[in-house]
């Protein structure tokens, strides 16, 4: 193999898992560390900068970093991410002062269509540079589905009042209860230089054809109707009895919610097998924990009316298979169809986007599903003015994604309307700094806690049923936060070897707890992974291989299960190894050229 | 600094026969200087008996005293040890070997401690052949008095210090293959393919093992007017040939066309092949060998991996014809048989 190119900042970037798999790239060891280190503001300004509601993503983020974490390869379970984030936000003082200042008014005008996480990170990244925003929103309030959908007892409304304000109150001009029916309105409108579209997809899926679901409309709701109705305090109770039909995580809020609001015999019940249902593992436990059992394989095969009002609803049991190329099949297994008594059926089986207010001839040219036609890059549409992100791009997601979506497309306005490419983007910014402070001493505490992942301390289940409100997790307190903290493994703190120094003394070789580093003679890739000390099996994770050394033979490090401890740089005589903090962020809008 | 290695280790490590990891045979963190030769001594033990699935609890790692007998902290921590007076292991190791000939025995020695102190014990326990594997980790100086040129250092050779060592070397390996060993090898800790099947050719040896393990320390003796840094041995080694023991390898090794093969049996049926260029050394030559390591050293060679082999040779209890039942396994009544016993023996000499 060649030798690695760690001067290509996407190397050590996938070296970091947990920030790679970030759709936002949040520094997380860097954050975790300042937690362990009581430093909370740091900690959350960190956060705020790349994902803008730490707070609310501590809480209820999807936390793709999780299952990339490296502790969880090196033992069970990863770091708690997510609620270390919490911490920060929970524990931090007054703030305000670090937000950004507000530069002098630019001139430019920007329309937002939505009030939720990716309009909002539109917002935050463009009027501390001077742009005029204007917001639409329907709802009364800003923070879109992260408001409607998501349960005040998972996340508290003040939580997500503070972090959809602190943008706000950046200037930005909110027109709630303002329902866009017209894109064309705001495109013929040239004071606005740019419009971005983060509506969301706003229709959830139905199951209009099954038989019985127009007679027993009256007790049927589509899941995200009827959060947003209890959100806003239309909807106050529901049937004893209650089906919730759907796998996905708005399933799991749905059937929590019911618990609080009077259901007393509350299912969820999914097409599927259970081990491929969508909702994330913690909502589904969460989910279990207050007592919903989850029936799997079944099928709706009609709602079930007496008298003109629902009484119950029959499935079909199926199987799932297999086929060669993967592709499943739910095949009936021909025993009866089982009958479940209900009251109330919740339908959360999915969501669309939805786009009757845009004007099929104002330049926006929609292609495969009805979806506009939106660069992945830029997010521009194929009107140059109008600018998409959130759900509203490419289809539901997740919080997380829309504001990588936000940064991205904020990017995109500031050189439009600058007059400049929005195809011309700079590269993230990094750094790799030497954390060596003296002889085997490093400024960053190699000494992991190998204790297994803590719990989340959560409100008794009791008082957590009864009231809707109420928080059921109770999040770390400061001394679980640091010890979870010190779960991290810090995998920022590169490795980074330089050949032309080592003398092949082996001393790396030998302290290495996991069997890393090899030094072998070189040759493909395939062959070089077989022939480790510890075969290297996984090829997601890189090979960082050197430079030809005095011997002829080349030092290969399986990234893998790398510890970052620091221990090679320590044994090694001539400095060969150093431990280096990778910094990389991703280069917001504003950040000129240099 | 770390003072502790973290106790994760890879979470597919590869087990051995027994069904133990690497980690079962590892030992407490090294607090030698970073880089010293004798850390890959060590774990090159640690991979030894590993790979041959040892028991630990049926090994005993003996030492003396210097930097190299610190090591027996840092491996095999479930094994049974003595750390014993300086340049007096041999002794120790006899009375152990006497008391229990059931355990393998691991010395670990320096320089200092078996070609200085320890050298008359050195040459009798050789003489004796006492079942036993003997590694010298040898730097050429004393590393913990810090740096004085010891006896192994060669002719010449200049440590930090700069000065040129003044006095002819001793050859532990042409002294143990003249008082009879029926294994001697010369290693380098930088060279883990040679020296690991050498700890696990010794180990199955049966009789006095010798590896004079060149094992440089950066501290002191790794400058380039020295004759045991990594760079002047990496430069200056020759290898006798190589060879590997059946049953680990038989899958991977590669045989060379050019290359003569002679398989042989040691005492506990495990075969040992030997793999040498045609007109290279005859090992099981004592004579060839000496010259061999003379002339080596004339043309500023190191000769090194196993110089010489012979099989026949019969350990300590052979010669002494003791019990094969070890004595701390016999009951007071067999040790101690009675008055009437000792009468027979005492009248029978009179």
């Amino acid at each position: 193999m060649k030798p690695t190119d760690i001067k290509n900042p996407e190397y050590f970037h996938k070296v970091v898992d947990c920030q790679y798999a970030c759709p936002a790239h949040t520094p997380v060891p860097e954050y975790i560390r300042l937690i362990a280190a009581g430093r909370y503001d740091d900690a959350y300004m960190i956060n705020w900068e790349s994902n803008v509601f730490p707070g609310i993503l501590g809480r209820v983020c999807d936390r793709p970093c999780e299952p990339a974490c490296r502790r969880g390869r090196v033992e069970e379970e990863p770091v708690a991410i997510c609620r270390l984030k919490r911490v920060a936000a929970d524990n931090k003082s007054e703030i305000k002062d670090r937000l950004p200042e507000i530069a002098p008014k630019n001139g430019k005008k920007i329309a937002l269509v939505g009030a939720g996480p990716a309009s909002l990170t539109v917002a935050r990244d463009l009027a501390p540079l001077g742009y005029e925003i204007e917001l639409f929103d329907e709802q009364d309030i800003g923070g879109g589905f992260m408001r409607s959908q998501i349960p005040s007892f998972r996340l508290p409304i003040e939580v997500l009042e503070e972090e959809v304000n602190y943008i706000l109150d950046m200037g930005v001009a909110a027109h709630f209860k303002h329902y866009v029916d017209s894109l064309k309105s705001l495109v013929d409108n040239q004071e606005y230089d740019a419009i971005f579209v983060g509506s969301g997809a706003p229709n959830g899926r139905d199951l209009a054809n099954l038989p019985g679901r127009k007679e027993g409309d009256a007790n049927i709701d589509l899941g995200i109707n009827w959060l947003d109705s209890v959100a806003f305090g239309h909807t106050k109770s529901i049937g004893k009895k209650v089906i919730v039909l759907g796998g996905g995580n708005t399933a799991m809020d749905c059937c929590r919610t019911s618990k609080r609001l009077g259901g007393d015999d509350v299912r969820v019940v999914v097409r599927s097998p259970k081990a491929t249902m969508k909702a994330s593992p913690w909502e589904i436990e969460d989910a279990e924990n207050e007592d919903i059992p989850i029936y799997e394989n079944h099928v709706p095969h009609e709602f079930v009316v007496e008298n003109g009002k629902l009484v119950g609803m029959k499935f079909e049991k199926v199987r799932a298979e297999y086929d060669e190329n993967g592709k499943r099949s739910l095949v009936p297994t021909g025993e009866d169809l089982v009958y479940m008594e209900c009251d109330h059926v919740l339908i959360a089986i999915g969501q669309d986007n939805a786009f009757p207010w845009i004007e099929r001839d104002i330049g926006i040219e929609f292609g495969k599903w009805d979806m506009p036609v939106v660069d992945e890059v830029t997010f521009q549409s194929t009107n140059e003015r109008v600018f998409f992100g959130g759900d509203a791009a490419f289809g539901p997601s997740n919080i997380i994604t829309a504001v990588a979506h936000g940064h991205q497309a904020a990017v995109s306005i500031h050189q439009f309307c600058s007059g400049n490419s929005v195809t011309k983007r700079l590269d993230p910014q990094v750094n790799l700094v030497s954390q060596k402070m003296g002889f085997h001493e490093w400024t960053y505490d190699n000494e992991i806690d190998h204790d297994k992942r803590h719990l989340v301390p959560h409100v008794d289940k009791e008082i957590a049923l009864k009231n809707l409100k109420l928080e059921v997790e109770k999040g770390f307190d400061q001394e679980l936060g640091y010890q979870e903290a010190m779960r991290c493994l810090n995998c920022d703190v590169q490795t980074v070897f330089t050949d032309n120094l080592c003398i092949e003394c082996d001393a790396c070789t030998d302290i290495c707890p996991t069997n890393c580093i090899n030094f072998i003679d070189n040759g493909e890739e395939d062959d070089l992974r077989g022939r480790l000390l510890e075969p290297a099996d996984d090829r997601s994770q890189d090979l960082y291989v050197s430079g030809e050394l005095k011997t002829n033979r080349v030092m290969v490090k399986d990234e893998n299960v790398c510890l970052h401890c620091g221990l090679c740089a320590e044994r090694c005589p001539t400095a060969a190894w150093d431990m280096q903090k990778f910094t990389y962020s991703v280069t917001k809008a504003g950040t000129e050229c240099a | 600094m770390s003072y502790l290695r973290s106790s994760f280790r890879h979470p597919h490590a590869q087990k051995n026969k027994l069904g133990y990891t690497q980690a079962n045979y590892e030992g407490a963190l090294s607090t030698l200087c970073a880089g010293c030769g004798h850390d890959s001594i060590s774990n090159s033990i640690i991979n030894a008996c590993f790979e041959l699935s040892l028991e630990p609890h049926k090994i005993a790692k003996m030492s003396g005293i210097g930097c190299s007998s610190k090591t027996p902290a840092y491996f095999l921590s479930n094994s049974h040890g003595f750390n014993s007076v300086h340049g007096r292991m041999p002794s120790v190791t006899t009375g152990a070997n006497m008391g229990n000939r059931d355990l393998t025995y691991i010395g670990v020695s320096g320089d200092g401690d078996t070609a200085s102190i320890g050298m008359g014990q050195f040459m009798h326990l050789v003489r004796r052949n006492l079942n036993m594997v003997y590694i010298v980790m040898n730097n050429g100086v004393y590393g913990l008095t810090k740096g004085q040129d010891s006896a192994t250092a060669d002719l010449g050779s200049a440590s930090k210090k700069g000065v040129p060592n003044m006095y002819e070397p001793m050859d532990l390996c042409e002294l143990a293959i003249s008082l009879g060993s029926g294994y001697v090898a010369r290693s380098f800790s930088g060279d883990k393919d040679q020296l690991v099947p050498l700890i696990k050719g010794a180990i199955k040896h049966n009789g006095f093992a010798l590896i004079d393990c060149i094992s440089p320390c950066v501290t002191f003796n790794n400058n380039p007017q020295s004759t045991k840094s990594y760079e002047w041995v990496r430069d200056h080694k020759e290898a006798t040939g190589k060879f590997d023991l059946v049953p680990e390898a038989a899958e991977i090794q590669v045989q060379n066309p050019n290359e003569l093969t002679e398989s042989i049996q040691l005492h506990d049926g495990t075969t040992l092949n030997l793999h040498r260029q045609p007109d290279s050394l005859d090992i099981t030559c004592r004579e060839s060998v000496l010259s061999a390591l003379e002339e080596a050293k004339q043309n500023q060679q190191v000769l090194t991996g196993l110089l010489h082999l012979n099989t026949n040779s019969k350990d300590t209890h052979d010669i002494i014809n003791t019990s094969s039942k070890p004595l701390n396994q016999m009951s007071e009544s067999e040790l101690c048989p009675g008055s009437d016993i000792l009468e027979s023996i005492n009248a029978s000499l009179r």
